[in-house]
């Protein structure tokens, strides 16, 4: 008997599971994976069922690392939000930093200038990257495979680098501003961009062929945790892992926002929806990603780095010392103090595992009246027993790599 | 990307419920529409299963409080799409606060099982039929919605910070 009629056969026996017990005597093990475990790759608990080495049924449980973020938020101007977000994904920060001050500018009505928005293009994109990285590197840690992690891990750091020049932090970015980028690329960042540009697609070649078309990989990969695009959708899947099942929404493609309709490329889908095609997705998406830097490189547009929103854009420190307005502008922003329009807002971003949602009410005053923020994480992960049940637990813990969980957006 | 305008969703909509539909705005792109809390579930099942509209993906669910609202102070939010026609709906219901319940949607959509939990978890809302409405974020033995505006963030017995410089 091959391994998937075993695995169907168990799976049936799961749906009628009293008569068999009573039976076949069959006692199930209760197997407590986490909170803290290093296959969990974060701060959360499941409660596996198991009978053997197989998953009958799993009962999870979040809130670990809950913060609060939606109440803190409700007493933060709009700005000191941004630092929350960081820490919703701390993978890829900049997306969520980006996502949540487009939310502002859309509910105050900004037209960001184009070189702005090109900018912060290529930082989404070098997040997406460090993002897909960090979740690729890992799957192949989960199927034994250490070297590929500590390889990409340098690059991680390569685009932390660029992260660090741009704005000056490199994990919890708290990357631009309401209205713009808080400065202009220098040369030393183009430089580590063009360096980063040149070396990183042999490295990346080098790790693609160490794991796409390997037996052992392959093997452990395929089949593994798998979900049809019906049930994908019907739990809420967006991003790598929806497109994995082969479902072609992109958030970038189907509303595009900061100018992604001036860019050429294409969204990667999978078959199956397993952990291979999951894996396979975020890799084309790390080459569509390179492609669209290049372009944004490329097609740079000359102008501002920042909209001419005195209200909410910081303005230059040399000038608060010396001119009256600007003080006063600086004064009132730090304080807090800007006017917004009421309003209801949703602003969604493809972040690095899907669509990140922003919503946002407005009653005019300096703070959000409401908060909300829809958290792929949070939303697909409830799919995971359904996912690991009949298979094998190394497969469960394979299957959780590949879903990139992340549990600061799970818990926020 | 075929698509449909939002005009012409909220006029399908209006013709479909009618009576139902309290009220309609469009926000930021967005059609946001108030409904009776019961038809909620209808409603949804109506745009999952309409051929034209094919509103097939839950995009979220949260809650929000109003406590000026008297008799409606408890309201939740849900965002549906429909990727095929590339548009979004927004739908809100109000309740009271002294007993928020509405119709769970667990039984057309996975997804809401745990929105639904987070929402009743944070704002209070039962939501009838769901087969496991527990706390799901914040610790079991909470015994009150955190939320809710009567719960200020900072220490309320502060008197050196006030509110008109230092925010609500």
């Amino acid at each position: 008997m091959d391994q998937t009629t075993l695995k169907e056969n168990k799976i049936k026996n799961t749906a009628s599971g009293e008569e068999r017990e009573s039976d076949l005597h069959i006692e199930y093990t209760t197997l407590n994976l986490g909170p803290t475990h290093p296959a969990t790759h974060g701060i959360f608990q499941n409660i596996l069922t198991m009978d053997g080495e197989i998953v009958v049924d799993s009962e999870q449980t979040c809130g670990y690392i809950h913060r609060a973020f939606e109440k803190i938020a409700e007493r933060r101007p709009y700005y000191q939000i941004t630092t929350l977000t960081d820490r919703l994904n701390y993978c890829s920060s900049p997306i969520n930093n980006i996502g949540w001050h487009m939310t502002v500018e859309k509910l105050i009505g900004v037209d960001i200038p184009k070189r702005a928005q090109y900018m912060r293009v290529i930082i989404m994109e070098f997040a997406r990257i460090s993002d897909h990285l960090v979740c690729n590197a890992v799957i192949g840690v989960d199927t034994g495979a250490l070297t590929g992690f500590t390889y990409l891990f340098q690059w991680r750091e390569k685009i932390y680098d660029i992260f660090e020049h741009i704005c000056g932090a490199r994990l919890t970015t708290n990357i631009g501003r309401i209205g713009g980028l808080e400065r202009d690329f220098s040369p030393e960042v183009y430089k580590k961009i063009n360096e980063f540009l040149a070396d990183f697609p042999k490295i990346f070649k080098e790790f693609s062929t160490l794991l796409e078309r390997n037996r052992i990989f392959f093997d452990r990969t395929n089949k593994t945790g798998p979900i049809t695009a019906e049930r994908a959708l019907n739990y809420g899947f967006t991003g790598p892992n929806l497109r994995a099942a082969g479902v072609d929404y992109d958030v970038r493609v189907a509303n595009p926002y900061s100018s992604y309709e001036d860019f050429d490329f294409q969204i990667p889908i999978g078959v199956n929806g397993d952990t291979y095609d999951r894996f396979m997705v975020r890799q084309a998406e790390i080459h569509e990603s390179l492609k669209i830097i290049r372009q944004a490189l490329d097609n740079m547009p000359q102008g501002k780095y920042f909209a001419d929103v005195p209200e909410f854009y910081l303005p230059p420190k040399e000038d608060v010392y010396n001119n009256m307005e600007a003080l006063i502008w600086h004064f009132k922003i730090v304080m807090g103090e800007s006017d917004v329009p009421k309003g209801e807002v949703y602003h969604a971003v493809e972040g690095g595992n899907g669509e990140l949602g922003f919503y946002l009410v407005s009653d005019g005053g300096r703070t959000p009246y409401k908060l909300h923020f829809r958290r792929p994480c949070f939303i697909f992960y409830q799919a995971y027993p359904e996912m690991i049940r009949g298979g094998m637990l190394s497969d469960a813990i394979v299957t959780l790599s590949s879903l990139n969980v992340i549990a600061g957006e799970l818990d926020a | 990307m075929a698509g449909i305008t939002n005009e012409f969703l909220l006029e399908r909509l209006q013709q479909q419920f009618g009576e139902k539909i309290k009220a309609a705005e469009e926000t930021f792109g967005i059609v946001s529409v108030v409904i009776e809390p019961d038809s909620i579930l209808d409603i949804v099942k109506w745009l999952n299963t309409d051929n034209i509209l094919k509103f097939k993906f839950l995009t979220d669910i949260c809650g929000s409080h109003y406590p000026d609202l008297t008799g409606q102070e408890i309201c939740a939010v849900y965002h549906v799409q429909s990727m095929e026609n590339n548009v979004r709906l927004r739908l809100k219901a109000f309740m009271p606060v002294s007993n928020p319940q509405i119709p769970s949607l667990t039984s057309l959509y996975s997804s809401a099982n745990w929105m639904e939990r987070e929402t009743y978890d944070f704002y209070g809302i039962n939501f009838i039929g769901h087969p496991n409405l527990k706390r799901i974020l914040n610790v079991d033995e909470m015994d009150y919605f955190p939320l809710r505006k009567e719960f200020p963030l900072e220490d309320a017995t502060r008197t050196d910070k006030e509110d008109q410089y230092f925010g609500r």
